[in-house]
C-alpha cells in the first residue's frame, strides 16, 4: 500500500491506476473549481504531480455548523478526493471519530509534527464579551485559535462568522463576536465568506494552496478574487432585465412570473460579491435568484444590519433611517425628536441584551 | 455523501420557468471568433461553460443550437466524459463526470481534436513496458 503521507500526488495516482488521461481529466475539473481559465491545466497538472497533502486543522467557534454541512455537499473533485487523497484533516469536532483529550492531542500532534507548514480552517466568530460563551476542552475559542494559529502557515476563515463576526456580531452583539482577522493578525489570513460559503469555493481555496503553494489573490475583504471578483448583479443571468427596466414588483405577479429582475424585492445582488451566480448551488442545480428571491448578501459585512432583506437597495436602511428621513423632510425640529428616539432605542436595546455572566449562565441551566 | 437523486427527501421537479434570458448568443459569437482563428492561425480555444451565468433554459438552447456532428466519444477515467463534434465542425462539446455521476467540469472546445482523446506520453511508454513484459512471459512459454 502506498504511503499517502510522503508519496506525492502524482505517486498516488499512478499506484492506484489512474492513466494520465484521467488525471488530466481531474486537473480540468479542478481548474474549473479554482475558477482558473483552462489555458493553466497544464500548469496545474505539472504542480498537483508533485503535491504533498498538507495537514489541515478545522475549529468551530460560534457556529451553527452549517459550513461544515456546505463542506460535506461539495462535488467537484469529490470530497472524499479532496480530504482523503489531498489534505491531511488532522482535527475537525464534527468529523472526527476522536474526542476528549485523544482527539485535543491530535490537534496538539498535528501542529508539532508541521509546524510553520499547516492550515487552520475557522468557522464561526470568536466572543470576547465573556470566555464562558464558547469553549472547548475548557479552553475558550481566543485561547485556542492564538495556540493554533501560532504555527500555522495561513488561516482560512470560512463563513460569515469567521470572516467578519457574521450572525453573532449583529447588533447588538451580545457576546462581543470578533472576526478571525480581528484576532490573527500576524498570518495570511483568507476570508471564505456566505451564509454558508459556496462548497466549491471552500475546497478551491483548499486545492489552490494544495497546487501552488501559495494563497489566491486577495479582495479588499481578504477574499479570494477568483470567487469574489465580481458582483452577483453583474453575473446575473437576469442582468438584461435590469438593463431593460423589467422589474417583479411582488413575488406574484407577471414580472416574476417572467422572471424579471428581483431589485424591487429586496435583491442586493448589486452589493454582494459571490459566485453563486455562476458556481450554484445543490451539485449545480439552482441558486436563490434562480428559485425567484433576491439575494441577502450573506457574503458581505454586516449583512445582517444592512436593512430589511426585501427592502430595494435604493430604500434608505432599517426602519429608525427612515423615521429620520420623514423628519428630515418635516423639519430640523422633529429631526431632534428622531435623535431622541434614536438613543432611546439604543439604551432599550442595551438594557435588553445586558451582559450574560457564567454565573447567569449557571442560574438558567 | 448522498447525491441529490439519491437522498429519502422528495425532490419536486425543476419548474423554473425557461425563457431566453439572452446569455447564449454573445457566447455563439464567442464561439464564432474562435473558430475564425483555429482556422485562421491554429489557435485551440476551451471555453468553460461552468463560468458563465446561465438561466434555466440558457444551456439547453446553446446545446441545441451547436446540434450534432460526426464525431461522438466516450472517455472512462476517474467516471465517464462525453466528448462530441457539433455540427459545426472543430466545435466540440466537452463534459466530464465524477465517478458519482455528477457533473465536474463542462466545457466547448476550439479545436481540431481535443487533447484528451489523443493517447497520453505517459500512457504510451507505460502500455510499451507492459507489453514488452507480456511478449516475454510469451517467450517463456506463458500463454497469449
Amino acid at each position: 500500500m502506498v504511503d499517502t503521507k510522503t508519496k506525492t500526488l502524482g505517486e498516488i495516482l499512478r499506484h492506484s491506476g489512474v492513466s494520465r488521461r484521467g488525471f488530466l481529466k481531474f486537473c480540468t475539473a479542478t481548474a474549473s473549481m479554482m475558477a482558473l481559465p483552462p489555458g493553466m491545466v497544464p500548469a496545474i497538472a505539472a504542480a498537483l504531480d508533485k503535491a504533498r497533502r498538507p495537514s489541515v486543522i478545522w475549529l468551530s467557534f460560534q457556529e451553527c455548523t452549517g459550513c461544515t454541512e456546505s463542506l460535506t455537499r461539495s462535488h467537484s473533485p469529490s470530497l472524499e478526493n479532496l480530504i482523503f487523497d489531498h489534505i491531511s484533516l488532522d482535527y475537525h469536532h464534527t468529523l472526527q471519530v476522536a474526542s476528549g483529550d485523544a482527539a485535543e492531542a491530535a490537534r496538539e500532534e498535528a501542529m508539532h509534527a508541521n509546524a510553520g507548514s499547516y492550515l487552520v480552517v475557522v468557522d464561526g466568530s470568536i466572543p470576547l464579551g465573556n470566555p464562558g460563551y464558547s469553549t472547548t476542552a475548557g479552553f475558550s475559542n481566543l485561547q485556542i485559535l492564538e495556540e493554533t494559529a501560532a504555527g500555522a502557515a495561513a488561516v482560512i476563515a470560512v463563513g460569515t462568522c469567521a470572516a467578519f463576526g457574521g450572525l453573532p456580531k449583529a447588533d447588538p452583539n451580545p457576546t462581543g463576536a470578533v472576526s478571525v482577522r480581528d484576532i490573527v493578525t500576524d498570518k495570511p489570513v483568507i476570508n471564505v465568506s456566505g451564509c454558508p460559503p459556496i462548497p466549491v469555493v471552500i475546497t478551491g481555496v483548499l486545492a489552490h494552496y494544495l497546487t501552488f503553494g501559495t494563497l489566491p489573490e486577495l479582495d479588499q475583504y481578504g477574499r479570494p478574487k477568483a470567487f469574489y471578483g465580481t458582483s452577483i448583479h453583474d453575473r446575473c443571468y437576469r442582468r438584461p432585465f435590469y438593463d431593460k427596466g423589467l422589474f417583479a414588483s411582488t413575488f406574484d405577479d407577471e414580472g416574476a412570473r417572467s422572471g424579471w429582475c428581483l431589485y424591487k424585492l429586496g435583491c442586493k445582488g448589486p452589493m454582494t460579491y459571490n459566485a453563486c451566480a455562476t458556481a450554484k448551488w445543490n451539485e449545480g442545480t439552482s441558486w436563490p435568484v434562480e428559485s425567484g428571491h433576491g439575494c441577502l448578501g450573506c457574503s458581505q459585512p454586516d449583512f445582517w444590519d444592512a436593512g430589511g432583506f426585501y427592502n430595494a437597495l435604493s430604500i434608505p436602511v432599517g426602519e429608525l433611517s427612515r423615521t429620520v428621513s420623514y423628519a428630515t423632510a418635516a423639519g430640523l425640529g422633529l429631526g431632534a425628536v428622531a435623535a431622541g428616539i434614536n438613543h432611546r432605542s439604543k439604551v432599550e436595546a442595551n438594557r435588553r441584551h445586558g451582559e450574560v455572566t457564567v454565573d447567569d449562565l449557571e442560574k438558567t441551566s | 455523501m448522498n447525491a441529490l437523486n439519491t437522498t429519502p427527501v422528495p425532490i419536486e421537479k425543476f419548474t423554473a420557468v425557461e425563457h431566453r434570458f439572452g446569455n447564449t448568443l454573445p457566447l455563439l459569437h464567442e464561439i464564432s471568433h474562435a473558430l475564425h482563428r483555429l482556422q485562421v492561425e491554429g489557435t485551440v480555444t476551451t471555453l468553460d461553460l461552468n463560468a458563465v451565468p446561465f438561466g434555466p433554459g440558457d444551456e439547453r438552447q446553446l446545446v441545441d443550437f451547436l446540434g450534432r456532428g460526426e464525431v461522438s466519444a466516450k472517455l472512462e477515467a476517474m467516471g465517464d466524459s462525453h466528448i462530441r463534434e457539433s455540427r459545426y465542425s472543430g466545435v466540440w462539446i466537452v463534459e466530464h463526470w465524477n465517478t458519482s455521476g455528477e457533473r465536474v467540469a463542462f466545457q466547448i472546445e476550439i479545436t481540431k481534436l481535443p487533447a484528451l482523446l489523443e493517447a497520453q506520453q505517459e500512457d504510451i511508454a507505460e502500455s510499451l513496458l507492459m507489453l514488452q513484459a507480456a511478449l516475454e512471459n510469451a517467450r517463456n512459454g506463458a500463454s497469449v
